[in-house]
Parts: structure tokens; sequence; C-alpha cells
């Protein structure tokens, strides 16, 4: 169900809106008998942002929530920053948006029919910059991740430019144009946030359903045989904590190059059987539309009762003893 | 197995992977600056080939501008072999024979040695090829590999001026292999690797040493950044480690910008730091 790339790649200053034809029409047709009760249709926009044009990635973003609403999506999930573009450096400050910029309320209004998760940097009053995702639904703001871990080693540089969040927190998606009977709690880790398990596990222990992990991640490992090492790494992740919390896994890798810099895609959805339900499968622009049954999450949780069996007790108790090895020391 | 025969493994690249990258990387970073050709000096040799190639594929051929420089004691080989590469890509060669404005300068200098004449044909090149550049409205692509530059090996504003870079991440070993894989004349991915600045010029003569080793030595010493006790037990001379790290700490100013001599609060690349592609 991937939209063929070749219908808007590269990042031109007016990019034709996205017409996904084929995989719409499949996706389009109303909602049938056979469908179960409880479905969502996930749009996964994989996309190639213009380095810090924040008028013209907003503009690309309302031409797919409007062609995803008008297709039969229920959710867009783009990458991380997809408003504003990765490396930034000092360009972070000319880009940010506040909680009160028009951006936030043209994307919120956009977004009555249509659930998304969005990225950019949000600035706070006192002059910190937050590489966040948001999520929209409702024609408002649900929630904020304000990315935890950034990476400041090898080519990344995020702790010179902004401030880290500090919390992992599930909420409530509401997901009304899909009629499902109750929200789903999801939960959001941007980029390298994945690569420290606690954060899912926190997020886990919350009643975690689905995780929306947007991504910038810059392409890099040619060995042979490995295809190219940073997309194996997230193809063990992803699969890996859909299996083990037994959740939706939804990541959304950009694609496209800044400074010489590629960006690999490979967006993906994942069971909570860790299975793979649908992919990019490659480095250009894509829509990957996919519909997920929520009743897996029963069935795989029956089959696989890990989240009852989790002894949080064992790893409050090894915890605080820790924290009182550590004030002790 | 020798230790260093199995720590070659490493250079070992999935050449798919490569040429996709490549590909949209000249194909990216072309077009985003407004431009959709690209012109590169042809030498005949492996890395301009490689270069070539990937760009052909990446713009189309007749969005490639090929240009041949000759001096007059060039090999002749070297350019029937850029030809041939021309001819094998469905490019169209543009040749400039350097020859007149070497010799009018050097009239006046004679007693010149073959190290200067050499870095002035780089640097004439490089002048021609910005020429090139604004006649077909075509981007200078150049063609320095990992090896070269991490050994300081080129000519600084000469081979080592150009707007963008698909190789400078390729050890020239890797070169090789994806010189095979796009299947490139055999001629010009056997032949003995030569910048071709003086008659019977080769880069291993030149060097000292062969490719094939102080590759395999780069990638433990600088992507691996393993320590001399470790590069010992792999196998690796002290003295060749160490006349290696000292090459390639004594380059460092060849790929760094013009220092600047700090003043103020923000000073253009020190705490004024926007991307490259800023505004693109």
């Amino acid at each position: 169900m991937t939209t063929p790339a070749g219908q808007f790649t590269g990042t031109q200053a007016t990019p034709p809106v996205p017409a996904p034809a084929e995989a719409v029409l499949t996706e389009a047709r109303p909602r049938q008998a056979s469908d179960p009760p409880d479905s969502v249709v996930v749009v996964l926009a994989q996309l190639a942002p213009r380095l810090g044009d924040v008028a013209t990635n907003l503009e690309r973003h309302l031409a797919i929530l409007g062609e995803a609403q008008r297709g039969g999506g229920h959710l867009v999930v783009f990458p991380e920053l997809s408003l504003t573009g990765y490396f930034l450096k000092d360009l972070v400050p000319d880009v940010a948006l506040r909680l009160t910029s028009a951006e936030l309320a043209t994307l919120a209004d956009a977004c009555r029919g249509i659930d998304a998760v969005v990225g950019c940097v949000l600035e706070t009053e006192d002059a910190r910059f937050h590489n966040v995702a948001i999520y929209l639904s409702g024609g408002r703001i649900q929630h904020i991740h304000r990315k935890v871990y950034l990476p400041t080693y090898g080519l990344f540089d995020e702790l010179r430019y902004l401030a880290p969040g500090d919390r992992f927190r599930t909420f409530s998606a509401p997901l009304a144009a899909a009629h499902v009977r109750r929200a789903w709690s999801a939960g959001i880790l941007i980029c390298e946030d994945m690569w420290h398990p606690s954060a899912t596990a926190i997020l886990a222990r919350q009643g975690l359903e689905v995780l929306f992990c947007p991504s910038s991640s810059p392409g890099r490992g040619i060995g042979e045989g490995v295809a190219l090492g940073t997309s194996r790494s997230y193809d063990h992740m992803t699969r890996t904590y859909a299996q083990l919390f037994t959740t939706f896994v939804v990541y959304v890798n950009r694609v496209g190059f800044e400074d010489g810099v590629g960006f690999w895609g490979g967006s993906r959805i994942i069971g909570p059987d860790g299975s793979v339900l649908g992919e990019a499968g490659g480095s250009d622009e894509a829509l990957i539309w996919q519909r997920v049954d929520l009743g897996a999450l029963r069935r795989v949780r029956l089959a696989y009762p890990l989240l009852r069996d989790e002894r949080h007790d064992i790893n409050d108790d090894e915890s605080d003893r820790l924290r009182r090895r550590r004030l002790s020391d | 197995m020798s230790p260093i025969a199995s720590a070659a493994d490493a250079l070992a690249i999935d050449t798919g992977v490569v040429t996709r990258i490549l590909c949209g990387f000249v194909h990216d970073e072309v077009n985003k600056v407004g431009f959709d050709r690209v012109v590169v000096g042809l030498s005949g040799g492996v890395d301009s080939a490689l270069t070539a190639a990937l760009a052909a594929r990446a713009l189309g051929p007749q969005n490639v501008v090929p240009v041949l420089m000759p001096y007059r004691t060039s090999n002749p080989a070297s350019e029937a072999d850029a030809r041939a590469i021309c001819e094998a890509l469905r490019i169209e060669p543009v040749v400039v024979d350097i020859s007149p404005q070497i010799d009018a300068y050097f009239e006046r200098h004679p007693q010149a040695d073959r190290d200067r004449r050499g870095n002035k044909m780089a640097r004439e090149r490089m002048s021609i090829l910005y020429d090139m550049s604004w006649v077909h409205r075509a981007l200078v692509i150049g063609t320095s590999n990992k090896t070269e530059l991490l050994l300081g090996y080129g000519t600084v504003f000469g081979d080592q001026a150009h707007a963008l870079n698909p190789l400078g991440d390729l050890y020239k070993t890797q070169v090789f292999a994806m010189a095979r894989a796009l299947q490139l004349p055999e001629r010009v991915i056997a032949k003995a690797p030569s910048a071709d600045l003086w008659e019977g010029q080769s880069d291993e003569e030149d060097l000292g040493f062969e490719y094939a080793v102080v590759d395999v030595l780069l990638y433990h010493l600088v992507d691996e950044r393993r320590t001399r006790g470790e590069l010992r037990a792999m196998g690796f001379d002290d003295d060749f480690v160490t006349m290696v790290a000292q090459r390639v700490r004594d380059s460092q100013y060849k790929r760094r910008p013009p220092l600047i001599a700090k003043l103020s609060a923000r000073t253009i690349d020190r705490e004024f730091r926007y991307p490259r592609d800023w505004g693109r």
C-alpha cells in the first residue's frame, strides 16, 4: 500500500500535492462489513522537508492532510522536525514556533477530521528551544513530546542548539474520524529517544498501545551484506519494542539530503506481535497507507501476557536501592 | 590468512546501497542549488571515471560535461582512456589542451621542479573547470577519494577545489569496487593509478606504499579509531603506522577552510554556524 514515490520527489519550492490515486482508492472505499470493528487507517508521510523553510513545509503538511482525509486516512504521522528540516544549526531560533504561532493554529485547524503527529522546534517563554512532536486532533493540540535524548556525538550536535525534554508520558489519541469505540493510548519517542529502552518501558507502564516514532535518521554504514547500518538498527528496535511491549510501533523517517547527508527513510508500521504490517522499503518520498486493526492488541496480549506479568515492584525496589546507593556515595 | 588480509574485509561495501546514496546525493545537492548539470575533469583514471558515471546515472548523460585537459607530456593513453569512458557513458567530451598556458608561465621559471609544475597544472585545470562551469551553467563536481584526502595527496585549490564531492568518503579500494560494480571500462580499472603530472608517474611509487595496504590501515586508524597496540596486533608495522598517521595530521590544513582571526563574539564558522544548504 505504498504510494509510488515518483509522484512528488525532490524538494521543489512548490511541490505538487501528492496525488496517490491508486493507493488512495484502495483505502478510500467505505467501511465494509469485513473490516475489523476497531480499525484505523494510518498514513506514514515519508517526506524530505525543505531545510529552514517552515512556510513551504507547512503547505505540504496541509496538502497531505487534505489528501489523507479525502482518501479515508484517520491519522497522518510526519517525521521528526517535519516543519523545519533537521541540520538547522543556527537556524533553530529562526524557525522556532511558539504555542501561540499562527502555523500551529493553522495545522490544528486542518486536524478536525483527521489526527496528525507533526515535528517542529518549539520555543519556551524563557528562550529554550525544544525538538518536539505534537499530536493534533479535534482542532487542537492534544499532546506535546519534547525530545529527551538529544544526540551530541558523531555527526549530531543537538545539545548545542536545543534543550532536552524531561518526561515520557502517554496520552489519549482520540482518532474520532475512525469512529473507534475508545481513544488509543499513545506515546511518542523522537529518534534518539528510541535508543534508550527505559523510555519505551516507562511509556508501556502507563498503558501504551501505539508508539509513534518520528525520526530524522541519517544513513551511514555501507558494509557488505548489512544493507545500510542504520536501517538495520532501526529494523531491530522497531520490531523488538513492538513485540516486547506488545504495542503498535509507527516509525516515520524522513528522506532527502541536507549538507550531503542522506536520510534513509524506511518508514514502517509494526504490529504488537513484532510483524511488519507495512513499510516504505526505500529512500524516496512516499505515503504509506495502512489499515490497523486495534483488536490485534487484545489477541496478542492474550497470547503473550507480558504486560500483565511485568514486575514493576521489582523495578521500583531496585531503583530505590540504586538511588539510595547513589545518594550515599 | 594474515591478520592484515582479514582486516581488509572491513573495506567490503554494498555497492548497490552506495550507488543509490551517491546518485541521490548528486541529484539532490545539484538540483537544490538551481543547477541540473555538472562539469567534471576527466583524467582517464578511475576516480574521475566513477564520478562521471555516478553523475550520468543521477542526472542523465546529457547533463554531464566531461572536460579532458591534457598537457603535452601527459601519457597519450590517459586521453584515450578518458575518451573510452565518455563513449561508455555516452557523454560528449570537451578537450582543453593546457600546454600553452602552462608553458607560457614556466618560460619565466625554467628552474621550476616537477612538483611545482604539477601543482600549477592542477590549479590551471581547476580554473578551467570553473570557467566551464560558467559556460555550461554546470556545477563543478570533484573526484577526490578518502585515501588521498586523508593523506593530503592532492593540490589544495587544485583538484581539491570543487562544489560537491561524491567520492570523499570512499577509500581508493572501495572506488575500485564501485568502478567494477558500475562496469566501467576494464582498462581504466586495471591500470596503475597515476596523477599523470609527469611522465611515468605512479601514485603508489610516489606515496611509497600500496593503496590496498594503506586503505586497510586508514580504515582501522580513522574509522575504527584503533590504538597503536591494536594495529600492531593486526600486523601493521609501527613505523608505517607512524608515517601514515603523521601524513594525516600534517595535511589537516588541506581539509579545512582558511583560518579566520577571531575578534568578534560571532566569528564565521566558529559561532556563526549555518548549514551549507541554508535556504536551499
